[in-house]
């Protein structure tokens, strides 16, 4: 199974050390493969950055995306630039604040999902965190890695005096996710498909 | 001789192709760098300027790469195994001290992280348009190593092995990764110290009385005698003797110059170092190197999935060039397929070792990013009618 992953957001924001948490996830605690490489540019001023991440049950070849399936967009350019390239049923997991929906393209048809991440992190007492929290809400939504398996991912990339705080932000991203799904699975009717997400063309403003 | 206890990192690692590369050279030994840190090298010496305290090394950012590139050299010669990074530009003003670590065997390594050139070119993105100047960038004619990694795990297994061809044939080895091997993150395992084979200095055993500093034995490489010890070393670039001395005839001349190609040459078995896979009984081989070979093999998987019989060869040592195991391999197939981030340059020494048995086929790109894989599956489809 090879899942495709695209982080992107501003620079600050945490989107490689997000992408090297679900790296590291995957490679050292599942023992599945993963490449992941980064868009090199002014990120570290404020700029866009992102980082794509290749995961697979066999070592990866091609080290780039080409039919990404995850997205996870922490500001509105990083989804305008990178929403379009997600393919038909893909999942869309964004910072709902900062990602204002009515200003969303026309997309192939995927999976939308929104988290106030921003919120959370200043709620925990570090607006910094919110990479953290969209990692967590990226567990719950899609399975693509455990939430064991990230939570350990964390601890391993994060500094140790900030643990503490960061299991607490994965947690809240991953709690939120949970409580986003069943919400929904609630719409479902008997005899229905659950509905995993808004269907974005469908997408309620 | 094994790796130094507390230079190897041993464990599992998430860390990028830069990063992995310093450690292997830590672990090979490395004690000392100079550098003018330019992208998309810079991650190796960074990483390299946090470690080396804590192996009692040292790390010196130097005014420019002519100076970084002479001062490693100054390093060697006082007991430490050395290096230094770069890329393209960088790379292009390292040649002259190049030239001067082949002409006076001094054991050292190259890392040029090629990004997209000529010039400034493409700071952040791959390429591998650095390949002949590895192999002649500096004037007057020598020879040397160049490896050629193709993930963060070679980096480090590979980076190992170039320190240690350094110093047992006493020559410049370069280290040719590319920007996507090189900033690209992957699982990397560091073995514990004592499984790290690590080439020792050769150094002589003779007394300062009796040494003469480029005598040579049995494998033409001089041993070595390190400054300050009491050997009164002479070390020049001009053309010189056994004891190092200036000795500018056409006989002197004679008697070093092809001792230097020569070092390589007869040990050419040992430098054949490709991968090979499904190469016995195909019809159509792709030969690559570095991140091309990854593409490559993506196109090998799915031209195999149409049923056509494909191999891959992939060249980790790439000068000097497998020039018996082409020459074997060319009447054998019916195509050899060469992709390429450069407009074609090691597809010369292809092509000259396939000596016409069979159809050569470049691929070249300009670099920026690698190959699409259906352009190398389009060509294998073609190769194999």
């Amino acid at each position: 199974m090879l899942t495709e992953l695209r982080i992107a957001g501003f620079g600050g924001q945490g989107v490689i050390l997000a992408a090297h948490i679900i790296g590291n996830a995957v490679t050292l605690i599942e023992k599945g493969y993963a490449t992941m490489t980064q868009n090199y540019g002014p990120e570290a001023r404020g700029g866009a950055a992102s980082a794509a991440l290749v995961l697979s049950d066999e070592p990866v070849l091609y080290p780039y995306l080409t039919e990404p399936g995850i997205l996870i967009a922490m500001s509105l350019e990083a989804y305008t630039k990178f929403g379009p390239e997600v393919k038909e049923g893909g999942f869309l997991l964004v910072e709902e604040d900062l990602v204002q929906l009515d200003a969303l393209p026309k997309v192939p048809k995927c999976k939308i999902y929104g988290i106030p991440a921003t919120r959370f992190a200043e709620e925990l007492g570090k607006k910094m965190v919110l990479n953290v929290i969209m990692v967590g809400f990226f567990s719950a939504i899609t399975k693509a890695v455990s939430p064991e398996a990230c939570r350990a991912g964390v601890e391993h990339e994060v500094p140790k005096r900030f643990v503490d705080l960061n299991v607490k932000a994965f947690n809240r991203g991953y709690e939120y996710g949970l409580d986003v799904l069943s919400r929904q699975g609630e719409r479902t009717r008997p005899g229905e498909e659950m509905i995993s997400g808004l269907e974005l063309e469908n997408h309620p403003r | 001789m094994h790796a130094e206890k507390e230079s190897v990192l041993t464990g599992i690692h998430f860390i990028n192709g830069d990063t992995a590369c310093c450690e292997g050279l830590l672990a090979a030994g490395a004690k000392f760098a100079a550098g003018y840190p330019i992208t998309p090298s810079t991650e190796v010496v960074e990483r390299f300027a946090q470690r080396a305290p804590t192996v009692g090394g040292l790390f010196i950012q130097m005014e420019d790469e002519l100076a970084a590139s002479i001062t490693l050299q100054g390093m060697v010669w006082a007991g430490q195994k050395s290096f230094t990074v770069t890329s393209g530009p960088g790379y292009s003003l390292m040649m002259e001290h190049i030239g001067y670590a082949a002409m006076t065997e001094t054991p050292c390594v190259f890392v040029d992280v090629q990004r997209g050139g000529p010039s400034t070119g493409l700071p952040t993105l791959p390429a591998q348009g650095d390949m002949m100047q590895a192999r002649f960038g500096s004037h007057g004619d020598y020879s040397t190593i160049s490896l050629v990694p193709n993930s963060p795990q070679e980096c480090f297994d590979l980076s190992v092995t170039a320190m240690n061809l350094a110093e047992k044939f006493r020559v410049p080895v370069m280290f040719m990764m590319d920007e996507c091997v090189g900033h690209m993150t992957e699982k990397v395992v560091i073995p514990p110290a004592e499984e790290i084979e690590v080439q020792p200095r050769r150094r002589t055993s003779k007394p300062p009385d009796e040494y003469l500093a480029y005598e040579v034995g049995e494998d033409l490489v001089p041993e070595m005698a390190h400054a300050g010890e009491g050997y009164g070393l002479y070390i020049t670039g001009l053309t010189h003797d056994k004891k190092g001395y200036p000795l500018m005839n056409p006989k002197q001349q004679r008697e070093l110059i092809p001792r230097l190609f020569e070092k390589i040459s007869r040990a050419a078995d040992e430098l054949t170092i490709v991968e090979a896979d499904g190469v016995e009984g195909a019809d159509v081989v792709v030969v690559s190197y570095g991140i091309t070979s990854r593409v490559a093999m993506r196109a090998v998987h799915l031209a195999r999935e149409k049923g056509l019989k494909v191999g891959s060869l992939r060249l980790i040592c790439v000068w000097p060039f497998p020039e018996k195991l082409i020459r074997q391999l060319a009447p054998k197939v019916k195509a050899l397929i060469m992709p390429e981030l450069n407009m074609g340059q090691v597809v010369i020494e292809l092509e000259r070792c396939s000596g016409g048995k069979t159809n050569v086929v470049s691929l070249p790109h300009p670099g920026g990013t690698v190959h699409d894989p259906l352009v190398i599956l389009e060509a294998i489809e073609r190769g194999a009618q």
